[in-house]
Order: structure tokens, then C-alpha cells, then sequence
């Protein structure tokens, strides 16, 4: 006789949700946490880097009050205070799921999980271990930072996100290593608040997972605001010191500089938490430590199943979530629930936000990915200067540049960078959910005024009829 | 106004089914996701959902008839409770399936607004009925599939873009089935295969009703017999190596709850032997030849009533426990009628095992479109020349049919002669 329908090991974005959506449809539902409910997400992730952020934003906006017509002197930063509110935001959603756990009767057990078999879990923590089984388990166990292998964080000079939330003192030369999201945000965060910043990034250019375009436009923005950027240069060697950190940086035409700077975070990827859960014993199939799932989140072990980080990418909070979704529901499904109709999610429909200054937020494929599946495309592009509303702000840079399938009509992918974009882009991703076609973007009455309409600019655009351009 | 509710195609060869049974009786409210009837497809009984809401005015096709064509209205929706009534005026019920030919799935031309001005919709067929993304219908209407034909896959039973493209998959593989795209009316109107009545000698009996997965076997495994030259190849196969190593794997993934059967590796050799001679991984279509790049090996599983064959997919390229811990969950679900289309329909070779049986020697008829399928007897002591002596072995005989239209004798001898090496020395088949 199992103890529950459902073991959720992990509480971050992708196991509270799963175990919420469970217990909603009835499910005898547990999760297993180590750390604190909500996982890296909202206490170490995506939403205390918002808290920092939007600190960021506020000074920027004080520091250009002249542009808007206002005077503000002596504006200060108070680090110590910013990182404060940022972890009272989290504390204040730490609590907030500790609520939703109670309010959906799931039982918490806090500890560290091993699975003794496919459906079987040991919970260790300081109190002593206790033995759960359920009839299915979730996998949710995430993701961590991924280390440099010559110079693993220590905290002190050499930071991961995690390290860089929680200052304790404000850098004064930073050295960003990588430039995927997390990267340019902290890049972003540190120079807003009044560092010197430099952006190393391996790959030819910024932001390598969205379109070339956004990545050319983001690298001009940042040169702009004062950071150096080199693409195209890895970081050989880097050593801590009493006073900082010294970097061996390779340029792309192969030349080593030194350069010292107070602090530097690792950026460079992460790495699934799937060591010492059990899972090798239990022959779940992994690729480079991520476990293979089919649409469902099913693994190769029947009654195992995996979701979030710990699975292929995107490694997204909401693509976690969504899996949850999927996951808690073909469960429900297996055991019998026939009201539930779980359907595979695809990936090229999952949005991706980076709230770097400016922002940037895609959906789908970029134009040189479309070209290289096959697709004739129309591309078109809409830049802020051409909106109303953004040159009111005073944020008339930017631009959306969607991409269609010239045959069919399907939008492809959409890319923007500008101001509020990461809160615009899910426009184009219900569009692409339904699998709208052009004619229904056309049709659609934009409201006025509104940065948005840069993206009915953008649909006009591909075909050749943009209003404002 | 009422909506007409259609026979749906449950599957891509799906033409005509058997209502099984209503769940829904006349003036009941359905809303989206209800489920509407049982259908029996030619494989499978599958509940049928409803798209859209209303109530059921009138329900024209009784439960229990056989062979209703895909697309003929079997009931009434309305909008509204007074539509009850006016169903019962409605006009002229769909045609009884087994007495009429199957009516046209003749789309209702509905006046549509005035086109788009970038892209004009294509008239789509009676659009306001079926619920299908924009995206599907587009492409549906570029590609001539037919929106009425298809089951959708999305929420609430939408048409989408993957369905479109599932379906167009189907219709493109269709000439390598001849028979069924030559005569399709009057191969599903009339008896299924061409035999004669039987004559009655007064002998006690009974006439048992074919059921739909019956019909389809005999009009599949006729259609095979009669257009397909079938050559067989047989050979003796040791099996001693191939039981050891099964042992020894067994002990090994016993603590993964997984145990190989000796049919699971021979799917898998069967699968590598595909890949050694891809001259057998073929269909014969006509005009062209297809030559398939994976192997993807469709078991014949016995199950009440008749006889299905699940699929291993891409079986060359996965593990013995994985094609082990596949089949018995496909075998499960097959046993109980569970299985989706997309698992038991297509595949590119067969394995068919009667050794549990006794059997020791047979031959198998080929599965259209396939070429080759492989038979395999049980394994059993016999006799045998071991190094110029007589010993005992545990020998099994394995006999494969080829298409021989598709397939040379030489090439056939080839692929049996690889699958007996790859049995006999069994490390190639976890190597």
C-alpha cells in the first residue's frame, strides 16, 4: 500500500506546481525539498534578480530625471538595502507556497531525497530519515551553476548568481564570464549601480541562443552605457586575491591579455542536480546528466518521471511549470482520472525573457535557425523609433522582428529587445499556441497607445505594410 | 441551427467503423471534451469526443451498425433545447451505410466573409463546423487533405498543424497500398475479401458476425497473398549462446525489474540484420521502390479475437532493456485495446514468434506495405553437428518471407544469414 499517489522531489517552479496541479485533481500528493520551498526560482533565481533589477532600473531612471523634465539630487545607492528588499521579496514567496502547500493538503517533507527505487524515496535531514512510496514519482531536482574547472567559485572574488544576489560589498571592476541571461543581468545590474563592467563571452556574439539581430542591437546598448564587450575570447585562467581577481583573457584573434578586476561572476551554463538521487541504480536513460523524457515527462522507468532542469532545455522556470502541468495530469490520467486530456508541449512555443537593460524576449525560431530548417521566410521588423508610446517614455529603443513561414503563414519565431518586451512577448506566444497565421495577427486591433503595436508593426512589416515606417 | 455530428476518422486508414455504442442519449446537453459514442475501428474501440456544445436533437445512426463511412452524419446537436424538436423534422436521415454507397464526405459550400486581403482563405470546408487551428486549415487546404477526415489533437479535440501533417504523411504512403486507394467503395461496402457464401450441408451450426479487426486481417493478409509473390527462406539457428547470455543479463537487470525475453533479442537482431542488408528494408510501391533508413519492427501480439502488431521503433538503435521494458507495456495496452493508431500502424519489417506454442516450423504472410517478415519456431534440443560431431544443441527454425517483387532471393538469404550470426554470437546485439 503506497503512502501517496504522487512524491514531488523538488519544490522549485516546476515540483510545487506539479503538486499543487495533483492535489487539484485529487491526487495524495507529498514534496520533498532540501533547501526552501520555491526552490532557486523565487529565493535564488529569477525573482530576487527582479527585486535587484528593478532597484537598478529606479536609480537609472533618478540619475535621467533631467531627460523627463525633473530635478533629484544626491541620489545614492545603498547596496546593502537594495539586497535587502531583494530577499524580503523572496522571503514574502518562500511563505507564499508555504501556503499553497497547506491550502492543497500536500505534505511537506523537508530533507534531503534518494530514491531507493522507481516509487520509493528515503528523506534524510538533521531530525533523522523516514522512508516514503507512492504509486508515482516526479523528478524536479533542478539545476545549479555550472563552475569554471580551473577556478571554482569561492564566493569571495569569484562569484556564481548565487553569490552575486547576496553581496557583501559592491564591486568596483566586475568580469562577467558568459553572456546568457543571467550573465547580462547581473552585467546590467552591477553597471546600473555604478561598476565598471566588462562581458567575456565565448561564442561570436551576445545572447548566442537568440536572433543575430538582437544580439547585434544589445552589444551596441551595452558598448553605449560604458561596458567592454568581448565576444569571440574565453577566460584561460583566473586566480583570486586578496584585492581581486586577474584574468587571462583570449582574444578572437588568439592574443592573451591580463586584466585585474575587483570581482567576477561565472556565467557559463548549469549543470542538472542528478548525482546521488538513485537514479543510476535505477537505469533511468540521461543525456549528459539530464534525464530523457518522452512528451509527457515520462522516463524509460515506469512510475518515474522527470520534469523542469534536471530534462532537456529550454531550462526555463515557466517550461518547468508547464511540465508540471503535463506531468501531474498524465499521472492523474494513469490512475484512471478520465476528465484530463494532457497535451505534449513544444518547445519552439516556449518564451524566453532576459531582463537585462535593455530587455530582450523571444518565442520560436530565429531567421537564421528558419532558414536552416527549410523555411522560405518573410521576415519583418519594427523599430521603437516608429511608436509613440515608446518615445513618450523616453525608451524609443528597441525593436520587434517577427519571422513567418512565407508558404503557410505560420509565425516562426518573434524577437524583441526594448523596453517592457519581456512582458509583451506572450502576445506572440498564445498567437503561435493557437497557430494563428498572419491574417490573424493583421486582424487583430492593437490598443493605442501602446509599445505593442510594435508588434502588429512587426506582422505588417513581413508583409510589406507597416504603417509607421 | 443544428449542428451535423460526423462519423470521425479515428485513424488515418480508417474509412468505415462500427457505432458500438451512444453515450449520449437524445436531448442531452453536451459541452466540449464530452464523451459522445464508442466507435470500433478496424483495430480498436475508441470513445469519440464531442467538439462542440449543444444538445443532441437527433442521433440518426443506431448503436450497433456496422460499417457507418467515415463522415456520414450520425447525429443532430443543436444549439439549444428547442432544437430537439425541430430535429425530429430534420431532413432526410444519413443514408443507412450498408444499404447506400458511401455518400461523398461532400464539404457544404458556407458562404465565407470577404477574403483576407494578404491571404485569402481558401474556402475551407463546412469551417464553421469543424474546429481547426488557422495554421491546420491553411495547410490542410494547400495540401488537399481534407479537414472532415481528421481526428484533432488539440485542446478540446482541435485540428492542428500536426494532424495536417500526419494525415498528409498517410496520403503520401498510400500508392504503396494499391488495393486499398483501387477500389476502396467496393472493397468496404462489399464483404471484405471476395469469398463466396458458404453452403449449407444442414450442418448444426452457427454464423459468429465478423468484427472489424477480423475483417481487416482478411482483407489485409488477402490483399498480401494475392499481390505479393511471397518467397520463404528458413534456417536452424543455435540458440545456446544466445540463452546463456540472457541469463546472465537477466541476473544483472533483475534489480531493475527488467527480463529480456528471447523475443526481445531477436526483435533487436532482426532490427541490426535490417540495418546489415538494407535491400530488405524496403515496401514495393508500384513506380518506386521505398527504402527505409530505420528499422522499425512491428511484433505480432495475440490478443482476444484476433491479432495486432505493436511497434518497436528505430529497434536497431536501442537497448535490449528498453526494447524489452517497450514491449511489455505495448503488449499490456495491447491486450487491453489501448493502443493509439500511431503505435500499431506502419513499421517496417515483422517478427512473428510461435515458439511459446510448440511450434516448429511455419511461414508467415507478409504485412502490406511491408517485404519481409520473420517466423520463428521454438527453441528446442535437438540433435546437431557441433565441430564434425554429433552433440545437443537448443535449435530453433526461423523461416523469413519476402515480397519477392521487392526483394531478390539472394539478399533475402543474406538478411537470415546475418540474423543467424548475430543470434549465434549474441555480444553484437549489446555491443
Amino acid at each position: 500500500m503506497a503512502d501517496y499517489d504522487l512524491i514531488v522531489l523538488g519544490s522549485g517552479p516546476g515540483g510545487y506546481v506539479a503538486a499543487i496541479r495533483a492535489a487539484q485533481l485529487g491526487l495524495k500528493t507529498a514534496i520533498v525539498e532540501r533547501e526552501n520551498l520555491g526552490g532557486i526560482c523565487l529565493n535564488w533565481g529569477c525573482i530576487p534578480t527582479k527585486a535587484l533589477l528593478r532597484s537598478a532600473e529606479i536609480l537609472h531612471y533618478m540619475q535621467h530625471a533631467k531627460d523627463y523634465g525633473l530635478a533629484a539630487e544626491n541620489i545614492r545607492a545603498d547596496l546593502d538595502a537594495v539586497v535587502k528588499r531583494s530577499r524580503g521579496v523572496a522571503k514574502q514567496l518562500n511563505q507564499g507556497v508555504t501556503h499553497l502547500m497547506k491550502k492543497n493538503k500536500i505534505s511537506v517533507h523537508m530533507g534531503t531525497g534518494v530514491l531507493t527505487g522507481p516509487t520509493s524515496i528515503t528523506v534524510s535531514s538533521d531530525k533523522g530519515s523516514e522512508n516514503l512510496n507512492a504509486k508515482h514519482v516526479i523528478v524536479a531536482t533542478g539545476a545549479r551553476a555550472r563552475d569554471l574547472p580551473f577556478a571554482p567559485a569561492d564566493g569571495k572574488r569569484i562569484w556564481t548568481y548565487r553569490h552575486a544576489m547576496v553581496p557583501g560589498e559592491m564591486p568596483t571592476k566586475l568580469l562577467v564570464i558568459g553572456s546568457g541571461a543571467i550573465g547580462v543581468e547581473f552585467a546590467s545590474f552591477y553597471k546600473d549601480m555604478g561598476a565598471e563592467v566588462t562581458i567575456v563571452e565565448m561564442l561570436d556574439r551576445l545572447v548566442p541562443v537568440e536572433d543575430a539581430d538582437v544580439s547585434a542591437f544589445l552589444e551596441k546598448a551595452l558598448k553605449k552605457q560604458g561596458m567592454t564587450i568581448l565576444t569571440g575570447a574565453g577566460v584561460q585562467a583566473l586566480s583570486s586575491g586578496a584585492n581581486g581577481v586577474s584574468a587571462e583573457i583570449k582574444d578572437r584573434d588568439g592574443k592573451i591579455h591580463k586584466m585585474d578586476f575587483s570581482h567576477a561572476i561565472v556565467a557559463i551554463g548549469i549543470a542538472p542536480n542528478s548525482e546521488n538521487l538513485g537514479l543510476e541504480g535505477l537505469g533511468v536513460a540521461m543525456t549528459k546528466g539530464h534525464i530523457n523524457t518522452d512528451g509527457l515527462c515520462r522516463t524509460n522507468v515506469p512510475g518515474l518521471w522527470a520534469i523542469g532542469d534536471i530534462t532537456a532545455p529550454p531550462w526555463l522556470a515557466h517550461k518547468a511549470s508547464h511540465e508540471g502541468v503535463i506531468a501531474a495530469e498524465a499521472i492523474a490520467a494513469e490512475l484512471g482520472n478520465k476528465d484530463v486530456h494532457p497535451h505534449p508541449m513544444d518547445a519552439k512555443n516556449i518564451p524566453g525573457c532576459t531582463y537585462c537593460h535593455p530587455q530582450i524576449a523571444s518565442v520560436g525560431l530565429t531567421e537564421e535557425k528558419a532558414k536552416a530548417a527549410g523555411h522560405k521566410v518573410r521576415v519583418g521588423n519594427f523599430p521603437f523609433i516608429g511608436n509613440g508610446k515608446a518615445i513618450a517614455l523616453g525608451e524609443a529603443e528597441g525593436f520587434v522582428k517577427t519571422v513567418f513561414d512565407a508558404d503557410s503563414g505560420e509565425l516562426l519565431g518573434a524577437h524583441m529587445v526594448g523596453a517592457e518586451v519581456t512582458e509583451m512577448i506572450q502576445g506572440y506566444t498564445i498567437g503561435k499556441t493557437a497557430e494563428l497565421v498572419e491574417g490573424d495577427f493583421i486582424h487583430s486591433v492593437f490598443p493605442h497607445p501602446t509599445i505593442s503595436e510594435s508588434m502588429h508593426e512587426a506582422v505588417l512589416a513581413a508583409y510589406g505594410r507597416a504603417i509607421h515606417i | 441551427m443544428a449542428i451535423e455530428l460526423k462519423m470521425p476518422a479515428l485513424s488515418p486508414t480508417m474509412e468505415e467503423g462500427t457505432l458500438a455504442k451512444w453515450l449520449v442519449k437524445e436531448g442531452d446537453s453536451v459541452t466540449s471534451g464530452d464523451l459522445l459514442a464508442e466507435i470500433e475501428t478496424d483495430k480498436a474501440t475508441m470513445e469519440f469526443e464531442a467538439v462542440d456544445e449543444g444538445v443532441v436533437s437527433k442521433i440518426l445512426v443506431a448503436e450497433g451498425t456496422e460499417g457507418v463511412k467515415v463522415g456520414s452524419v450520425i447525429a443532430l446537436i443543436g444549439s439549444d433545447a428547442s432544437d430537439v424538436a425541430s430535429g425530429a423534422n430534420a431532413p432526410a436521415a444519413a443514408p443507412t451505410p450498408a444499404a447506400t454507397p458511401a455518400p461523398a464526405p461532400t464539404p457544404v459550400p458556407i458562404a465565407t466573409p470577404a477574403p483576407a486581403p494578404i491571404a485569402p482563405a481558401t474556402s475551407v470546408a463546412s469551417g464553421a463546423r469543424i474546429k481547426a487551428s488557422p495554421l491546420a486549415k491553411r495547410i490542410a487546404a494547400t495540401r488537399g487533405v481534407d479537414l472532415a477526415s481528421l481526428s484533432g489533437s488539440g485542446p478540446n479535440g482541435r485540428i492542428i498543424k500536426a494532424d495536417v501533417e500526419a494525415a498528409g504523411s498517410a496520403t503520401a504512403a498510400v500508392p504503396l497500398a494499391p488495393a486499398a486507394t483501387a477500389a476502396p467503395i467496393a472493397a468496404s461496402a462489399a464483404p471484405v475479401t471476395a469469398a463466396s457464401a458458404i453452403p449449407d450441408f444442414g450442418i448444426p451450426h452457427e454464423d459468429i458476425k465478423l468484427s472489424n479487426m477480423r475483417k481487416t486481417i482478411a482483407k489485409r493478409l488477402t490483399q498480401s497473398m494475392v499481390e505479393a509473390p511471397h518467397i520463404y527462406l528458413s534456417v536452424d539457428v543455435q540458440l545456446d549462446a544466445l540463452l546463456k547470455l540472457r541469463g546472465e543479463l537477466n541476473t544483472g537487470l533483475a534489480d531493475r525489474g527488467v527480463k529480456l525475453s528471447v523475443n526481445d533479442m531477436l526483435i533487436k537482431a532482426l532490427a541490426l540484420a535490417l540495418e546489415a542488408v538494407p535491400q530488405c528494408n524496403v515496401s514495393f510501391g508500384g513506380d518506386v521502390l521505398r527504402q527505409y533508413h530505420r528499422s522499425d519492427i512491428s511484433v505480432a501480439v495475440s490478443i482476444p479475437g484476433g491479432l495486432i502488431t505493436p511497434i518497436i521503433t528505430d529497434a536497431a538503435s536501442k537497448s535490449l532493456s528498453k526494447i524489452s521494458t517497450e514491449m511489455a507495456e505495448l503488449a499490456e495496452r495491447a491486450k487491453a485495446g489501448k493502443l493509439q493508431p500511431h503505435e500499431y500502424q506502419g513499421g517496417t519489417a515483422s517478427i512473428s514468434n510461435m515458439g511459446m506454442m510448440g511450434i516448429k516450423h511455419f511461414t508467415a504472410v507478409i504485412n502490406p506495405p511491408q517485404a519481409m517478415i520473420l517466423a520463428v519456431g521454438a527453441g528446442e534440443k535437438r540433435p546437431y553437428v557441433v565441430d564434425d560431431a554429433l552433440a545437443v544443441a537448443t535449435v530453433m527454425t526461423v523461416t523469413g518471407s519476402f515480397d519477392h517483387r521487392a526483394i531478390d532471393g539472394a539478399d533475402g538469404a543474406q538478411l537470415i544469414k546475418i540474423f543467424k550470426q548475430l543470434v549465434e554470437k549474441p555480444m553484437g546485439l549489446v555491443a
